[in-house]
C-alpha cells in the first residue's frame, strides 16, 4: 500500500458536561507510524480515544479531527469506522447471543462495501486466531462472552486485523496480558502494521510491550494534551524517572 | 409465519407498519349474531351437527362463563364487550384436502401469508383455520399409514368421539377460567393430534390460524394425544388484519403426553394490534414423558397466556421457552405454570421479552411442587430488556412448595440497551439501527434456538421488522 493517509488532531477540546478533560490537544499521526501516549491515571489518555471514536459520553467543544484532510469528528461512530479508524476498548463489552464471526463479517463488509463469502471469512478469521494463540471455540462464541480479561485483548486484534484499519486506536492493549499473551498480540499488530501501513496510536502505561512493539514517537500526556513529544529513548527515561520529571507538581 | 421478503415488502408498502394487517373479501356461509346466549351456542352445536353430549357441555359452560367474573389481576380485561362479538363466523361448507377446493380468496390470503410454501418444504402436515372454521388440513400419507391422526377438531370429534369422551375438557376444565368456560361453549376449530404408541414425527405438524372478520372471535380448540414412546413438534401462526375495533382470540390447548412421549409445541403469533389474546394451555405429562412449549408472543393489545405443565409421572420433564415483545400500547403478560406432582421431574422455565415505545411486558410464573413429590429440580430465568425509559417490565414469580428435598433456583434480570453495547458494534462500522437489531436478536436468541430454522429466520427478521424505527 503506497497511499499515505493522515490523521491530523487539532487544538481539541473535550470532556463530560461537569468537566474538561481534553484541553487543546493536537497530534498528527502518518500512516506506517507508530505512536505511543503515556500519561498518569486520569491524564485524558482514554477520554481522548473515545473523543476520537465518537462515545456518547463526550462532547467536543472545539477543534478538528482531520482523517486525510476530511474533518470526521462530527461523523457517528459507525461511519468513522467506515473511514478508517478502529479503537481496541480498554474493558471489552460482552454482547451475549450476538456471535463474533456474523458480527465481524457484517462489520468487515460494511467497512470495505464488499461481500466476502463465509468461507473466506473463516478462512482469513483462522489464519489471524492461529497467530494470535486462539482457539476454535474461543472466536465461534457470542462476542467476548465469558473470555478472560486477556483473551478479550486477544479478540479486539482480531478484530482489527480483520477491518484493517487506516488507523488504529490501541487502548492499553498490553493490559492483563500474561507474557505469552502478550508476545501473541504484539507480534500481530506488528504483522498488520507491515502489511497496512497503518498509523498506530497506542496507550499504555507500561514500557513492556515497548519491548516488541518499536514506536517512531512516544508523547507524554497531563492534564488534557501532550507536553512533551519524543523518540523511543523517552519511554527509556520515563520508566527510569517516572512522571515527576516531567510534570510540574501544581 | 414463512413469508418471504419479497412478499414481506410487498404487504408492507400496502398495509403500514404490521405485516399480516391486510383482509380478505370472502362470503361467508354462516355467520352468527352477537348476543352470546343459549341460542347461540345451540345454533353453533347445531352447524356441527354435533351428538347432544357436546351440546351439553357447551351450555353447561356457557352457564359456568355467566358466573364467573373477570380476573381481577393480569391486564386490563374491561373493555370487553361481550355482546358486540361474532362467536361463529364460517367461511366455508367443509374442511378441503386440497388446496385448489379451498375458497380463492382464503387460499390467496394463506399464500400472502407463505404458508402454502412452507408445506410443501418442511411440513408432515398443515392445517389452515379462517376464522371459525379450519378451511384446509393435510397430512402426509406415511403418516396416515401409521394411523397418525392430524384434523380439524370439529371433524376429530365426528369421526373418533372415543379421545373426546375420555379427554377432552379434563386437562383444561371449563370452570377453569373464565375464557376457558367462554372457550368451551362456542369453541370452534383447532386442530387435533393422535400419535399412536411409538410413532415419532420426524417433520413438524403445523397449523395456521387466521381472524378475518372486524368484530370476531375465535375459539379454535386443541386436543393432542402423544401415546407412550411416541414424539410430535406441533406448530402454530398467528395472524390477523387490523381493524379500528377489538377482537378476541381465546383457545383452549389440551395436551397429553404418555409414558416416555415428548410434545413439543411452538406458537409464533403477531397479532394485529387490537386483539385481545387470552388462551389457557395446559399439558398432562406421564412417567418419563416430556413436554415442551416454546411460546413467541409478538401483536395483540393485551396478551395473557401461561402455557402450563403438570408433571403426573415420575421422571416426567417439562420446559417453558417464552419470547414476548410489547410494543406500544400493548401488554404481554405471560409466563408458565409448573406443578410437580411426582416424584424426580424436574423443569426448566426460560422467559425473555422485549418492552419498547411504551409497551408493558410482565412475567407471572407459578412452581407447585406438591406433597410427596421428592428429588424435584426446577429452574427459571426471566430476562426482560426494556429499550427506552417510557416502556416497562415486571416480573410476579410464586412458589408453592410442600415438600423437602427440592431444588428450585429463580432468577430475574433487567437490563436496557445500552449506550456502550452500541457503541461497541458502532466502533466496528455498524450503524445504530442495525448495531440494535443485533443487541434485541442476541437477547432472543436462547428462545429463537429452540425453533425449527425456518422459522428461527423468520422470527429473526421479525424481530428486525419491530426494531425498525425503535431506536434513534
Amino acid at each position: 500500500m503506497t497511499t499515505k493517509n493522515t490523521l491530523e488532531i487539532k487544538n481539541l477540546y473535550a470532556g463530560i458536561p461537569a468537566k474538561k478533560i481534553i484541553k487543546n490537544f493536537s497530534l498528527k499521526v502518518n500512516s506506517g507510524e507508530i505512536h505511543v501516549i503515556m500519561g498518569r491515571n486520569g491524564c485524558g489518555k482514554s477520554t481522548l480515544l473515545n473523543v476520537l471514536m465518537g462515545h456518547p459520553k463526550y462532547k467536543t467543544e472545539k477543534g478538528s479531527v482531520l482523517l486525510n484532510k476530511k474533518n470526521i469528528l462530527k461523523l457517528s461512530t459507525n461511519e468513522k469506522a467506515c473511514e478508517g479508524l478502529f479503537m481496541s476498548f480498554q474493558h471489552p463489552i460482552e454482547i451475549p447471543g450476538v456471535p463474533l464471526t456474523t458480527f465481524l463479517r457484517t462489520a468487515k463488509n460494511t467497512i470495505t462495501k464488499k461481500h466476502s463469502s463465509p468461507s473466506d471469512f473463516l478462512k482469513e478469521i483462522k489464519s489471524y486466531a492461529k497467530l494470535l494463540k486462539m482457539t476454535d471455540a474461543e472466536i465461534e462464541r457470542s462476542i467476548n462472552h465469558g473470555l478472560s480479561g486477556g483473551e478479550k485483548k486477544k479478540s479486539e486484534i482480531l478484530q482489527m486485523a480483520i477491518l484493517k484499519p487506516k488507523f488504529a486506536l490501541l487502548d492499553e492493549i498490553d493490559s492483563g496480558l500474561d507474557i505469552d499473551a502478550l508476545k501473541a498480540v504484539a507480534s500481530t499488530i506488528k504483522e498488520i502494521f507491515k502489511k497496512t501501513k497503518m498509523g498506530l496510536l497506542i496507550i499504555t502505561h507500561y514500557q513492556r510491550i515497548l519491548n516488541y512493539i518499536t514506536p517512531d514517537f512516544v508523547h507524554i500526556m497531563d492534564d488534557g494534551k501532550i507536553i512533551k513529544s519524543g523518540k523511543e529513548t523517552l519511554a527509556h527515561e520515563l520508566e527510569k524517572h517516572g512522571y515527576d520529571k516531567y510534570i510540574s507538581k501544581k | 409465519m414463512t413469508v418471504s421478503r419479497h412478499t414481506k415488502r410487498l404487504i408492507n408498502t400496502t398495509f403500514g407498519d404490521y405485516k399480516f394487517g391486510f383482509k380478505s373479501a370472502v362470503n361467508n356461509y354462516f355467520v352468527s349474531h352477537k348476543h352470546l346466549d343459549d341460542t347461540l351456542v345451540k345454533e353453533i352445536s347445531d352447524q356441527k351437527k354435533e351428538p347432544s353430549w357436546m351440546t351439553d357441555f357447551r351450555l353447561k359452560s356457557l352457564d359456568i362463563f355467566n358466573r364467573k367474573s373477570l380476573p381481577a389481576w393480569g391486564g386490563n380485561l374491561s373493555r370487553i364487550n361481550f355482546n358486540t362479538l361474532h362467536y361463529y363466523i364460517k367461511p366455508q361448507d367443509s374442511t378441503k384436502t386440497v388446496w385448489n377446493k379451498v375458497d380463492p380468496n382464503i387460499k390467496e390470503a394463506f399464500d400472502t401469508l407463505g404458508i402454502r410454501e412452507a408445506e410443501k418444504e418442511f411440513l408432515g402436515g398443515l392445517g389452515a383455520q379462517f376464522d371459525s372454521e379450519v378451511v384446509y388440513k393435510s397430512v402426509q400419507d406415511a403418516l396416515k399409514e401409521k394411523g397418525v391422526i392430524f384434523d380439524s377438531t370439529d371433524n376429530a370429534l365426528r369421526e373418533h368421539p372415543e379421545f373426546f369422551k375420555e379427554y377432552f375438557g379434563k386437562i383444561v376444565p371449563a370452570n377453569d377460567n373464565k375464557f376457558a368456560a367462554l372457550n368451551s361453549a362456542v369453541w370452534s376449530g383447532g386442530t387435533f393430534i393422535y400419535v399412536p404408541k411409538g410413532v415419532h414425527i420426524d417433520l413438524p405438524l403445523q397449523s395456521y390460524f387466521r381472524m378475518n372478520t372486524e368484530n370476531m372471535g375465535q375459539f379454535e380448540r386443541t386436543l393432542i394425544i402423544a401415546d407412550e414412546g411416541s414424539s410430535v413438534h406441533y406448530i402454530e401462526g398467528c395472524t390477523a388484519p387490523i381493524y379500528s375495533s377489538n377482537s378476541l382470540h381465546a383457545a383452549v390447548v389440551e395436551i397429553v403426553a404418555k409414558k416416555n412421549a415428548k410434545v413439543k409445541y411452538t406458537t409464533l403469533q403477531d397479532w394485529a394490534h387490537n386483539i385481545y389474546n387470552l388462551v389457557t394451555k395446559r399439558a398432562f405429562v406421564y412417567e418419563n414423558g416430556e413436554m415442551i412449549w416454546v411460546d413467541c408472543n409478538m401483536g395483540s393489545q393485551l396478551t395473557m397466556k401461561y402455557p402450563a405443565i403438570y408433571l403426573l409421572g415420575e421422571g416426567a420433564k417439562g420446559e417453558v421457552h417464552s419470547l414476548a415483545v410489547a410494543s406500544k400500547n400493548q401488554h404481554q403478560d405471560a409466563g408458565a405454570k409448573i406443578i410437580h406432582g411426582a416424584p424426580n421431574t424436574s423443569s426448566l422455565v426460560s422467559s425473555k421479552s422485549i418492552s419498547k415505545e411504551g409497551g408493558r411486558s410482565s412475567y407471572r410464573g407459578l412452581v407447585k411442587v406438591n406433597k410427596g413429590a421428592k428429588n424435584i429440580k426446577s429452574k427459571i430465568s426471566c430476562d426482560a430488556l426494556i429499550l427506552d425509559d417510557i416502556s416497562r417490565s415486571d416480573t410476579y414469580p410464586l412458589m408453592k412448595i410442600d415438600e423437602e428435598n427440592v431444588l428450585v433456583a429463580h432468577e430475574a434480570k433487567v437490563s436496557k440497551i445500552g449506550e456502550e453495547e452500541l457503541f461497541y458494534l458502532m466502533s466496528r462500522g455498524i450503524s445504530e439501527q442495525e448495531a440494535s437489531s443485533m443487541i434485541v436478536n442476541g437477547f432472543a436468541e436462547p428462545i429463537i434456538k429452540h425453533l425449527p430454522m425456518e422459522y428461527a429466520i423468520e422470527l429473526n427478521r421479525l424481530l428486525e421488522l419491530e426494531m425498525t424505527g425503535a431506536v434513534g
